[in-house]
């Protein structure tokens, strides 16, 4: 039974894996990596009951925190060309 | 204080339920580590009713049943709308208003609104949000303003919503 | 009792599972970055509940349903915060929202005045 709840997340991650690759933007990549990364949780989590140890429910908490950080650090990166504050001087055009 | 009294409190719980562990060694860590992060919250200057909204109390609670069934009911809806063969989308991007007079009230309904599947809070500025919506279901269920008033009323601000 | 526990952890499972699934598909699916970010928002809340609900029922009321609670929560506080920073980012960097209809509101920075 958890087998099989493994296997259709495993088959969710596949889906998110190949949105991924297709793109075509980053923001498409970015997204289906963050869709991926809380697939990985649910695995872990999942996994953890199949072999029946527990302890990997503290990895999949330490995992959910990391993947917001990794998600926000990414966005930022991408908005602001770098890790600095976001620059003032230029003002987006239409959009 | 009382913010980090209770922030304190909390820590130690989550602590204690994370570990799971009652020898003295761990407890004493434990004390240790709620201490230190205590403190550093404390310099940070993070600790107010921003950071840990404690005067929320229970109306927090059963705005987050009600949060919980909306999200189950719009989830159900998008969930239709991926696997028909056609997808009957209707994305559109619209403006609603905020009434909350705090920015935490503010931060609440946007992330209530992003949380909810087929809307996503996409700018936040004078009290006005822009929204995407997925299709004309979840905007309308958005522009009626029922979230808004339930945040409204969460955040503790009965404003004059009924005078206007 | 037992045998109830199952069936309904069955029952979350499978429908996690299903929500998972679609909300993937979803992302494969749909035409636009900001729609796809939808499909994405099903797998964050009610796929991750239900999985860990059902994963709940087969813990029963111990410690570790307590952990599966603070993941949910966790999961719940965070993903909004980086849907949003990731839809501003999109916003910044320039990719147009695909619309339908005629009355949308046009999104910029420098617009201040409320389109009412």
């Amino acid at each position: 039974m958890f087998a099989a709840a493994a296997a259709g997340v495993l088959v969710a991650m596949a889906l998110a894996l190949t949105r991924a690759c297709l793109g075509p933007s980053v923001f498409d990549r970015i997204l289906a990596v963050n869709s991926f990364s809380t697939l990985t949780i649910l695995l872990i989590a999942i996994h953890g009951f199949l072999t029946e140890r527990p302890e990997f429910l503290d990895i999949c908490l330490v995992y959910a925190l990391i993947n917001f950080i990794s998600t926000i650090a990414v966005t930022k990166y991408i908005e602001n060309r770098g890790f600095g504050p976001a620059p003032k001087e230029e003002e987006p055009g239409e959009v | 204080m009382v913010h980090a009294l209770s922030l304190g409190g909390v820590l130690a719980v989550l602590w204690l339920l994370l570990s799971g562990y009652f020898k003295i060694l761990l407890l004493t860590l434990g004390v240790a580590s709620v201490a230190l992060t205590v403190l550093v919250a404390r310099r940070m200057d993070i600790v107010d009713h921003e950071g840990h909204p404690i005067h929320l109390g229970w109306r927090a609670v059963t705005y987050w049943l009600w949060l919980l069934k909306e999200i189950a009911k719009s989830a159900r809806d998008v969930a239709k709308i991926v696997v028909q063969r056609e997808m009957p989308i209707a994305p559109s991007v619209f403006r609603v208003k905020a009434t909350q007079k705090s920015e935490l009230g503010n931060v609440i309904y946007a992330n209530s609104i992003t949380l909810t599947p087929g809307t996503v809070t996409l700018e936040v500025e004078d009290g006005y949000l822009t929204v995407h919506a997925i299709d004309r279901g979840c905007r309308e269920g958005l522009e009626n303003g029922d979230m808004d008033r339930r945040v409204t009323h969460m955040a503790g601000e009965f404003a004059e919503e009924e005078k206007a | 009792m037992e045998i109830v526990l199952d069936i309904l952890s069955w029952l979350s499972l499978g429908l996690g599972c299903a929500l998972v699934i679609i909300g993937s598909l979803g992302l494969v699916r749909l035409p636009d970055m900001y729609t796809r970010m939808h499909a994405a928002g099903i797998t964050d809340t009610l796929g991750t509940m239900m999985v860990m609900l059902g994963l709940a029922f087969q813990a029963g009321l111990t410690l570790v349903t307590v952990k599966l609670a603070f993941i949910v929560l966790f999961v719940l506080y965070t993903s909004p915060v980086a849907t949003h920073a990731l839809a501003r980012a999109a916003l910044r960097g320039g990719l147009k929202p695909l619309t339908v209809g005629d009355d949308n509101v046009p999104v910029t920075r420098k617009e201040k005045e409320p389109a009412e």
